[in-house]
C-alpha cells in the first residue's frame, strides 16, 4: 500500500517538501541544542519544563481521542464511523510519534534514554508513561494498517486484529490517565495536585482530538473524492461538544475549590494564569483567549443549525482546538511552575530555536499524517 | 525482475558504502598502540602491578570501573579487595589516575586506536586538570 | 584529642558491633576535630565494611543537619558557607538566574517557609537569611518520580545523585517541593575554567540534574560536611537515628522547624529559631 504515498499531484509534493524544509530547520536547531545544551531554550531552574513537555501533554490527548471513534464503531456497531475510524487511528499514530519526539528533545542526555528500560523503575510514573505510549503506538500501527489492508482487499478485518481493537480502548484511557499522573502526584505543585487532573485531561482530549480530526476530514473532503459523510461528522461534533462542556465544568470546579477555600497556594496558580500574580501576567491574554474560544466553540456546536453548516463547524472545531491547546499545551505545564517553591515568580518565554524545534516536530507529525492519510484516501477512493 | 539494472546498481552502491570501513583501511598498516606506564609513581614501584593482573586489566578494566562506580556511588562501598587480597580505594581519579598520571600516553593511546570515546572525562578531572585547573 | 577513622566510625554508629558505651562520644567532639584526625586523601578505612553490616541490621544512621538561624545574620558567614560548599564540589557560577546551579544558598523566611507567613512576626526573624539546601527527606518525592533510579536514598538517609545514570528528564525538579535541584542547562566547565576548584571532586556534565550530596565524599572519611566545617557554630551535622547524638541533643532543647512539614516528606534539615 505504501506505493500510494509515492504518487501524487504537484501540490501534494509541494506540501511534502514544505514540511521537509521546516523539519530541516528544526533539525538544525536540534543539533545546536545537542551541542550547547538545553540552555538554548527559555527554561530555567524555576520553570524546568517548557514548550516541549507542554506539546507532549497536549498530543497525548489528541492520540487518546481515537477511542471516541473506536467505541461507537466496535462496541456499539455505529456503522457510520466504519470509513472514518482509520483516520482517527492514523491521527493517533502521528500524535504518539510526536509525543515520543517531544520527550527525546526535552531530555538533557538523549543518548542515555534507554536507561529507562535498562533500570526499570515501576515506582516512577514516567516509566509507565513510556510503556503505555509505546504500547499505544504499536496497537494503532497494528490495527490501523490491518483494517486498511482488509478494506483494500474488500475482505473483513482479520479476526486476530479484534482483540487489539478492544485493547486499544482501555489503553487509550490509560495513556492520558498516566500522563495526568505525571503531574497530579507531585507534592508542592498546587495547580497540579488535583484529583480531577486525569478526568479533565480525558475530557479536554476527547474535545481537542476529534476537533482536529473534523478539521482534517473537512480538508480531505476538499482535496479528494473521499467524504467522511455528514452523519459521521455531525456525531463527532456532538462528542466534541459534550467533552468540552465537561472539560469547562471541571475547570470551574478547580476555581471553586481554590477560591472558596481561600487557601493561598491553591489560588496562586490560577491567579497567575488568569489574572496575573505580583504583576506577572504574561499568560493572562492567552488564558482568556482560550476561555472565550472555548465558550464560542461550545455555543457553535450546541446549536444544531450552526453545527450543520460546514463553515461554522470548521470555526467551532478551530476554536475548540486552540482553546484546549492554550489551556493544556501552554497554561497547565507552565502555570504549574508558577509560583515556584519559594512563592517567587519566574516567567518563561520560549526562544526561537526552541520554537523551531517544536515546529519541526509538528511538521514530522504532519508529514506522517499526510502520508498515512494519502494512503487511506487512495484506498477509499479505489474501493468507493 | 523489473528495473534489474537500477536495482543492481543501487545494491552495488549500498554494499560499497556499507563496507567502507573495511576496504578504506586496506593496505594501510597502523601500529598497534603501546600504552606507556612510564610515570613517577609506577617507576618507584618495586614490582609493577596494577589493581588486578595485566591481562585482566587489559580486557576487563571497563567492567571493573563500572562496578567500582556503582559500588562507591550507589552502595557507598569504597573498598575493593583484589585477587591478591589487597584492599584498594575504588576511585578513578584518586586510584587509577594516581599511578597512570599519563592519560594521553596510556588511556588515550588505546582508546583512540580503538575509536572509543569514554565520557569519564566529561566530569572526572584528568591528572593534568587536577594539577593545573579545570 | 586525636582519634583514628576506625574509632570515628564506631562512635558515629556506623557499625552495630560497637558497644553502646562508645556511641555517646560523638557529640562531645568539637566539629573540626574530626577532620584533623583523618585528612589524608588516599585513606580508606572500614566505612564500607561498616555500612554493609549496617544494611543487614536496619538503618542505624540517618544523617541530619541543624541550622542555627540567628547565627547567620552576618552576610560574611553565609558567604563563607556557600563558597566552601560550591568550591568543594566544583559548582559552576553562571552569573545569571536562568542557568543558575546551586547546592546551598540563603533566602528570606517568607520564601523558605511559604505556608508559615505571619505578618505579626518578630521583625528580626523576617530579615534573617535562611540557608537552603537539599533536605535529604526521609520520604523523598524526587526519588519516587525518577525513572532511572539516578537519584536514590542511601541507607544512611542521604538522597544521592548518580550523574552517570541521569537522563536529564527533570522530573525530580518538578517533584521536589523545596526547589533544591538545579539542572545543567549548559556545560558547567565553561565557567569553571580558571576558578578555585577542588581537584579531588569531579564536575558535572551538561544535561544532568545536581544538588547537595550531604558531602558523602567527606562523611565517609569521617570529615564534617564542607559547610559545617566552614561554620561549625551555625551548622551541626550528626546522626538522627542515635538518641544521644549531637543533633538529637540540640533538637531536644531548641525550638526547631522543618520546611513544608504538611507534605510528609520529613526533611533532615532542621532550622533552629
Amino acid at each position: 500500500m505504501i506505493e500510494k504515498a509515492l504518487k501524487g499531484e504537484p501540490r501534494y509534493w509541494a506540501w511534502i517538501f514544505f514540511l521537509l524544509s521546516i523539519i530541516g530547520v528544526g533539525f538544525g536547531c536540534y543539533l545546536y541544542q545537542l551541542s550547547y545544551g538545553l540552555g538554548i531554550t527559555g527554561m530555567s531552574r524555576d520553570v524546568s519544563w517548557g514548550v516541549y513537555i507542554a506539546q507532549f501533554t497536549y498530543l497525548v490527548g489528541v492520540a487518546a481521542s481515537a477511542v471516541m471513534l473506536v467505541i461507537p464503531m466496535y462496541l456499539h456497531h455505529f456503522k457510520k464511523y466504519a470509513k472514518v475510524v482509520i483516520f482517527g487511528e492514523f491521527l493517533a499514530i502521528a500524535a504518539v510519534t510526536m509525543c515520543l519526539l517531544f520527550i527525546i528533545v526535552d531530555i538533557g542526555q538523549p543518548a542515555r534514554v534507554l536507561n529507562v528500560v535498562l533500570h526499570p523503575t515501576p515506582g516512577s510514573i514516567l516509566f509507565w508513561d513510556m510503556v503505555v505510549l509505546n504500547g499505544y503506538l504499536l496497537i494503532n500501527v497494528i490495527v490501523g494498517w490491518n483494517t486498511l489492508l482488509a478494506d483494500k482487499k474488500n475482505v473483513p478485518t482479520p479476526g486476530w486484529v479484534k482483540p487489539f481493537i478492544y485493547l486499544s480502548i482501555p489503553w487509550a484511557v490509560s495513556i492520558h490517565t498516566v500522563t495526568a499522573f505525571l503531574y497530579a502526584g507531585l507534592p508542592g505543585r498546587h495547580l497540579w495536585l488535583t484529583a480531577v487532573m486525569a478526568p479533565r485531561f480525558l475530557a479536554s482530549a476527547f474535545a481537542s482530538g476529534p476537533a482536529l480530526l473534523i478539521l482534517l476530514l473537512l480538508l480531505v473532503r476538499r482535496f479528494s473524492k473521499f467524504d467522511a459523510g455528514f452523519d459521521a461528522i455531525q456525531t463527532l461534533a456532538k462528542t466534541i461538544c459534550y467533552a468540552m462542556i465537561i472539560n469547562v465544568f471541571l475547570l470551574l470546579m478547580e476555581f471553586f475549590t481554590a477560591y472558596y477555600s481561600h487557601i493561598p497556594g491553591h489560588i496562586h496558580g490560577l491567579e497567575y494564569l488568569f489574572f496575573g500574580l505580583h504583576g506577572h501576567d504574561n499568560l493572562v491574554p492567552f488564558m482568556w483567549t482560550s476561555a472565550i474560544l472555548g465558550v464560542l466553540g461550545i455555543f457553535l456546536l450546541l446549536v444544531p443549525k450552526l453545527r450543520m453548516r460546514y463553515d461554522l463547524l470548521a470555526v467551532a472545531c478551530g476554536a475548540i482546538f486552540l482553546a484546549t491547546y492554550i489551556d493544556k499545551g501552554v497554561g497547565l505545564v507552565i502555570g504549574g511552575f508558577v509560583p515556584n517553591p519559594f512563592e517567587g515568580v519566574t516567567q518563561y518565554y520560549p526562544t526561537f530555536p526552541e520554537l523551531m524545534i517544536t515546529l519541526g516536530i509538528w511538521s514530522i507529525g504532519a508529514l506522517i499524517l499526510t502520508i498515512l492519510y494519502k494512503i487511506a484516501v487512495s484506498v477509499r477512493e479505489e474501493t468507493a | 525482475m523489473y528495473d534489474a539494472n537500477k536495482i543492481l546498481i543501487g545494491l552495488a552502491i549500498f554494499l560499497g558504502l556499507m563496507t567502507y570501513p573495511v576496504w578504506s583501511g586496506l593496505g594501510r598498516a597502523v601500529q598497534a598502540p603501546k600504552p606507556e606506564i612510564d610515570t613517577p609513581i609506577i617507576q618507584k614501584m618495586p614490582e609493577k602491578k596494577c589493581v588486578e593482573n595485566t591481562h585482566f586489566m587489559k580486557t576487563t578494566h571497563m567492567q571493573l570501573i563500572n562496578e567500582w562506580r556503582d559500588d562507591a556511588l550507589r552502595k557507598g562501598e569504597r573498598e575493593y579487595t583484589n585477587a591478591r587480597g589487597e584492599k584498594v580505594l575504588m576511585s578513578l581519579q584518586l586510584t587509577c589516575m594516581n599511578c597512570h598520571s599519563n592519560k594521553d600516553k596510556f588511556c588515550d593511546s588505546c582508546h583512540n586506536y580503538a575509536g572509543v570515546n569514554p565520557y569519564c572525562w566529561d566530569c572526572h578531572l584528568t591528572p593534568k586538570q587536577m594539577k593545573e585547573g579545570i | 584529642m586525636s582519634m583514628d577513622r576506625r574509632e570515628f566510625i564506631k562512635i558515629a554508629g556506623l557499625t552495630s558491633l560497637v558497644g553502646a558505651g562508645a556511641s555517646g562520644a560523638f557529640q562531645l567532639l568539637e566539629p573540626g576535630v574530626l577532620d584533623a584526625a583523618t585528612h589524608e586523601e588516599h585513606g580508606h578505612g572500614d566505612a564500607a565494611h561498616g555500612q554493609a553490616e549496617e544494611q543487614a541490621s536496619g538503618p542505624k544512621v540517618r544523617w541530619a543537619m541543624t541550622v542555627d538561624v540567628r547565627k547567620c545574620e552576618d552576610p560574611e558567614v553565609v558567604k563563607r558557607i556557600v563558597t566552601a560548599c560550591h568550591t568543594a564540589h566544583n559548582v559552576p557560577d553562571f552569573g545569571n538566574p536562568k542557568d543558575e546551579v546551586k547546592w546551598i544558598w540563603a533566602d528570606t523566611y517568607e520564601h523558605a517557609f511559604t505556608d508559615s507567613a505571619n505578618e505579626f512576626m518578630d521583625k528580626s526573624i523576617e530579615h534573617l537569611p535562611f540557608l537552603l539546601l537539599c533536605n535529604h527527606c526521609d520520604d523523598p518525592p524526587c526519588v519516587r518520580v525518577c525513572p532511572t533510579k539516578a537519584t536514590f536514598k542511601r541507607p544512611d538517609g542521604v538522597v544521592a545523585m548518580d550523574y552517570h545514570r541521569c537522563i536529564g528528564c527533570r522530573f525530580c525538579m518538578a517533584g521536589c517541593p523545596y526547589g533544591s535541584r538545579s539542572f545543567n542547562w549548559r556545560d558547567p566547565r565553561t565557567v569553571l575554567e580558571g576558578k578555585p576548584y577542588n581537584p579531588n571532586f569531579p564536575t558535572r556534565m551538561r544535561g544532568v540534574v545536581e544538588k547537595c550530596n550531604f558531602c558523602v565524599e567527606r562523611i565517609w572519611k569521617g570529615l564534617q560536611p564542607a559547610c559545617v566545617e566552614a561554620a561549625p557554630d551555625v551548622l551541626t551535622f550528626g546522626n538522627l537515628a542515635d538518641p544521644d547524638s549531637n543533633v538529637r541533643q540540640i533538637l531536644r532543647v531548641r525550638v526547631s522547624m522543618r520546611r513544608k512539614p504538611e507534605l510528609g516528606t520529613k526533611p533532615s534539615v532542621f532550622y533552629l529559631v
